[in-house]
């Protein structure tokens, strides 16, 4: 059973490096996809005797975030008309360096936060960081908005690799809320695609550069 | 001591069938029927009778080239445990040796194509070198991933240390490694998806260009030698995906045979499903190995 | 409960409403009944059950009287404003094109769920309830933020979004790590349990949690060098969104902060949360005092001041002592007055149609009446005496130089230096000098009375603050500084 749990963490850990390489935000909506359920299938393994409310709560996760997410932002893709991601700020082959690292610091931070021996599964502490490193990876470096609201789901992933692994146990209402909280931010972050792509023909984020003080005299609204 | 030397001469013996048997598995998928599977053992037969050509630009380099390849191979088999066994010139630390042992190799072949002064030769051997680059590493570091996880720095006892029981605890570590041994093991025998050993175009080849001048024995050392080196890489492979030790030789020995059959029927498929990667994607590719080597040894050190 | 209840219910039923007069009143009627409940709250003083998810303690008490009371000033203030804009929806102030308001029902339904998510901010015993909360305020808020549908609104948002939220997730990563903490005694997160728990907790994962917390909440709050996302926010959104984000969403987040102090002094760690919180505290300051001097836009400089608030009230915790009275107090009058000044530069906005502040000139001449309270609220915002803010500055002084934070007083005292000189200079120039010409066809704007009135309220209420204080609000501020220094029940 261990195993398997830990051949799904190496799994997300591959689609971590895989997200940071990839340009294309068809591939990139499906992986953080792929992510999601496969995360979401952790908890079923880690713990003997999962309750039956946990399986529920499981595939309410996969179904969220394995089909009404990816349906959601193909939708927003195909409605503002983009295919590709801009060149990123920091290359793909220095996005993948950086994850390495990032995963093999969260290794180290791993042995310095020991977790408390009711936790069934090595790694959790660093596969959630590393994830979560690269969330923030994909949300700074990425120019569509598309890409960062990916990035933001991958920062979820993180997070629930570490929630649900250790708190199967956690009243069920709790986590609930979050899941929604999640839901409805993917949701009003996909509404405000669907309207930027419509106020400036395009969803590159580096043109929403209007707003800021550094210099307000360059972007040629401002009188 | 016999049954090292008698796996050492099985090994030289058999290298030659696997470029028949991938070619045979792409004449499958292509619905041709192909060079009969014993067709390198032919060529060699039949370069070693003709006498070599060589250029009055080259020096010695150019001939000594094929001959410290083929030498260094020889010793890189000598190394190589044999489905589990120990092999009979086997030390604390080989697997450096062994690493070495490629390089130079690669860095005859690569000195003997500069010294003929041929544009595509210089070309090959620059991007030899450079996606070598990224192979030595991916290479190096899922062995020390193997390393780690007991039996020294020797191959033999790394892999007599390889148990089934390691698949159960420590399966994506093993998982990994294979995936990052393969990959190496396709770029550094040219294969498909970083080079096409079938390619006519200078301008797209790699090892080939690099022995385009060379002929009669020196041709049939560079061949024996990239065959050994398939049966070399190969090898490591099949002792990582065949972890168990039934406890008699021959039993084990077949086994192993019937393995490195097998990848190299898995070469033809690859070869057969897969294009030519644009030499800019190449290296990406090899990071990929390099990303799971190292992925691999952290999982390992963390253990 | 009912508190959340009724602006929930209202909020979902505002979006049915097509009427444009029943749903100002139904928002009217919310907010005097949400104030109402609330006072009855502060007299009844509702026992708090062990266990329970909700329960209003003097901290949450407090932080709630103020989101109540800023929000009625804010549906008095919002009702004339809708109907201003209903009458003229249009032409951008600074670049001049046409734009849509968003539809009005959309709006008001969305700012009663944004009241009903901060009671229950406020009201919220439980870590994970608490997040839940926070993370709805940010998108309940998002589409008030989005009113004038322009480019610059829109980006406003998408970046008040994203940095939200992401803010939020890693708060929950802090939640999930205080969780971890009390892992091995069997802790859930409810804040009963881990306050009278604290000592079993982890120390090291304590730590961990209370980072990550404190970066989340403090994106929310405006810390910086979190804070980009505020002024872009609290400049392209109407007036009203402005003065709830700035005096009551804010305050929700610094709770958050404030609920993890709590834990975290109950373990013995208040060393550590009190030098962090200093810090970051002294880094808004300083980030604040020099975009201020710089500013060109007013609404821009008023957000500012709101993260220069926000640096003060971490600065008063971190110190502990008396300066938590003081960051308290300051908490209270800063949501007032800076409520009342965006209700103020609403009304500049409306008579000027600019937020540059090179372009507005003569207020005093042009706009007698919000001149008077442009000005008075100048001098509340940056600590004249008297008024709550001043008493609220000089206790945290005070506590920085008995506590011996001789560099951090320094520091203080520095930048509020600077901060009054750069506001002095925008607000004496947009006051005083001669007012451009109308044209013809323009007609002058008057403000109306029920515009005027809440920021005078509010500006009054802080003066009071400053000369008396009520007994019942010196009792809560105080039960509020006991929980925190203490980290009791």
């Amino acid at each position: 059973m261990t195993t398997l749990a830990e051949l799904i963490i190496v799994a997300v850990i591959l689609l971590n490096l895989s997200l940071a390489a990839s340009g294309s935000l068809a591939t990139c909506i499906r992986l953080a996809a792929a992510q999601g359920v496969i995360a979401a299938l952790l908890p079923l393994l880690a713990g003997h005797g999962v309750p039956s409310g946990t399986i529920v709560f499981c595939c309410a996760v996969i179904l969220l975030k394995g089909a009404i997410f990816p349906w959601l932002l193909t939708r927003a893709r195909v409605k503002a008309n983009v295919s590709r991601d801009a060149e990123p700020v920091i290359g793909y082959p220095a996005s993948i360096i950086l994850c390495l690292g990032a995963f093999a610091a969260s290794s180290w931070l791993g042995t310095r936060l020991p977790l408390p021996e009711t936790a069934r599964v090595a790694w959790i502490v660093p596969a959630s960081l590393s994830t979560i490193f690269t969330g923030f990876l994909l949300l700074t470096t990425r120019g569509k908005a598309i890409t960062q609201v990916l990035g933001y789901l991958v920062i979820e992933n993180g997070i629930y690799i570490f929630g649900l692994a250790l708190f199967v146990e956690q009243p069920l209402m709790v986590e609930m809320a979050i899941l929604l909280d999640v839901f409805v931010a993917v949701f009003v972050m996909g509404i405000t695609i669907f309207h930027i792509s419509r106020e400036f023909d395009h969803i590159d984020t580096a043109e929403l550069s209007q707003l800021g003080d550094w210099y307000p005299k360059q972007s040629g609204g401002e009188k | 001591m016999t049954r090292p030397l008698i796996q050492y001469f099985l090994a030289l013996v058999l290298a030659p069938l696997l470029p028949g048997i991938i070619n045979r598995v792409k004449a499958f998928f292509g619905g041709r029927r192909g060079v009969p599977i014993l067709q390198l053992y032919f060529d060699l037969y039949k370069l070693v009778h003709k006498t070599p050509v060589y250029s009055r630009t080259t020096t010695w380099l150019f001939r000594a080239g094929p001959v410290i390849g083929l030498a260094a191979m020889l010793c890189v088999l000598a190394l190589l445990p044999f489905g589990g066994r120990p092999s009979f010139l086997s030390f604390e630390g080989d697997l450096i040796l062994l690493v070495y042992l490629l390089g130079v190799a690669r860095l005859a072949t690569v000195l003997a194509a500069l010294d003929t002064g041929s544009s595509f030769e210089g070309m090959g051997a620059s991007r030899e070198v450079q996606f070598a680059v990224f192979a030595e590493p991916a290479f190096f570091l899922a062995l020390a991933a193997l390393a780690r996880g007991g039996g020294g720095l020797s191959l033999s006892g790394i892999f007599s240390n390889l148990t089934p029981a390691a698949w159960l605890t420590a399966s994506p570590v093993l998982t990994l490694v294979t995936a990052s041994l393969f990959i190496v093991f396709l770029a550094e025998n040219s294969r498909v998806p970083v080079d096409d050993p079938n390619t006519h175009l200078e301008l797209t080849m790699i090892h080939e260009v690099m022995v385009l001048d060379h002929s009669g024995p020196d041709l049939a050392f560079i061949f024996y030698g990239a065959a050994l080196k398939l049966w070399a890489l190969g090898s490591l492979i099949a002792c990582v995906i065949l972890p168990r030790h039934y406890g008699s030789w021959l039993v084990d020995s077949g086994a192993f045979i019937l393995a490195m059959f097998f990848i190299a029927a898995a070469v033809g498929v690859v070869e057969s499903v897969m294009g030519r990667l644009r030499l800019l994607k190449v290296p990406y590719l090899l990071m990929t190995a390099l990303t799971f080597s190292i992925l691999a040894l952290i999982f390992q050190a963390g253990r | 409960m009912l508190l959340m209840l009724i602006p929930l219910l209202s909020g979902l039923a505002a979006f049915l409403i097509s009427d444009d007069r029943c749903r100002r009143i139904l928002l009217l009627a919310v907010a005097g009944i949400h104030l109402a409940l609330t006072i009855a709250a502060l007299v009844v003083r509702p026992e708090m059950l062990p266990g329970e998810w909700f329960g209003l303690d003097s901290l949450g008490l407090l932080f709630l009287g103020v989101t109540s009371v800023l929000f009625m000033g804010a549906s008095v203030y919002a009702v004339k404003y809708l109907a201003l804009e209903k009458r003229d929806p249009g032409e951008d102030s600074d670049e001049g094109f046409i734009f849509n308001n968003e539809p009005e029902p959309v709006f008001t339904g969305c700012l009663l769920l944004f009241l009903a998510a901060m009671t229950a901010v406020t009201a919220s015993r439980h870590l994970g309830i608490l997040w839940a909360a926070v993370e709805a305020t940010t998108l309940l808020s998002a589409p008030l933020i989005y009113f004038h549908r322009h480019k610059r609104s829109l980006e406003a948002t998408w970046k008040y979004l994203l940095i939200c939220s992401v803010g939020i997730a890693m708060a929950l990563m802090g939640n999930l790590f205080l969780g971890a903490a009390g892992l091995r005694s069997g802790l859930a997160l409810d804040l009963g349990s881990l306050l009278s728990n604290a000592m079993s907790l982890d120390q090291a994962w304590l730590k961990a949690a209370f980072l990550f917390l404190f970066v989340g909440y403090g994106t929310k709050m405006g810390l910086a060098p979190f804070h980009t996302w505020l002024p872009d926010a609290h400049s392209e959104s109407p007036a009203v969104v402005s003065a709830l984000l700035s005096g009551a969403l804010l305050n929700c987040a610094f709770l958050g902060i404030l609920r993890v102090a709590q834990v975290c002094a109950a373990a013995g760690l208040a060393g550590f949360t009190g030098d962090i919180l200093i810090l970051f505290g002294i880094l808004s300051l300083m980030t604040a005092a020099f975009f201020i001097l710089a500013q060109k836009d007013y609404k821009r400089m008023l957000a500012y001041s709101s993260i220069e608030h926000m640096g003060i009230l971490s600065l008063g915790v971190g110190l502990g002592g008396g300066a938590v009275y003081g960051a308290l107090l300051n908490a209270v009058s800063h949501s007032l007055t800076k409520a009342g000044l965006f209700f103020v530069s609403g009304l500049i906005l409306a008579a000027y149609k600019t937020k540059q502040i090179s372009e507005v000139r003569g207020l005093i001449r042009r706009v007698p009446r919000t001149a008077v309270l442009w000005m008075t609220g100048f001098f509340l915002i940056t600590g004249t005496p008297p008024s709550g803010i001043f008493l609220g500055k000089f206790m945290i002084l005070k506590a920085a130089v008995s506590g011996r934070h001789y560099a951090a007083a320094a520091a203080y005292l520095f930048f509020l230096t600077v901060v009054f000189a750069g506001m002095g200079r925008i607000f004496l120039d947009m006051t005083l000098g001669e007012a451009a010409a109308l044209n013809e066809a323009e007609k002058p704007f008057k403000a109306s009375r029920q515009m005027l009135i809440p920021a005078a309220c509010f500006f009054a209420c802080v003066v009071l603050l400053g000369l008396y204080m009520p007994a019942w609000l010196n009792d809560i501020i105080s039960g509020a500084r006991d929980l925190i220094i203490g980290g009791t029940v």
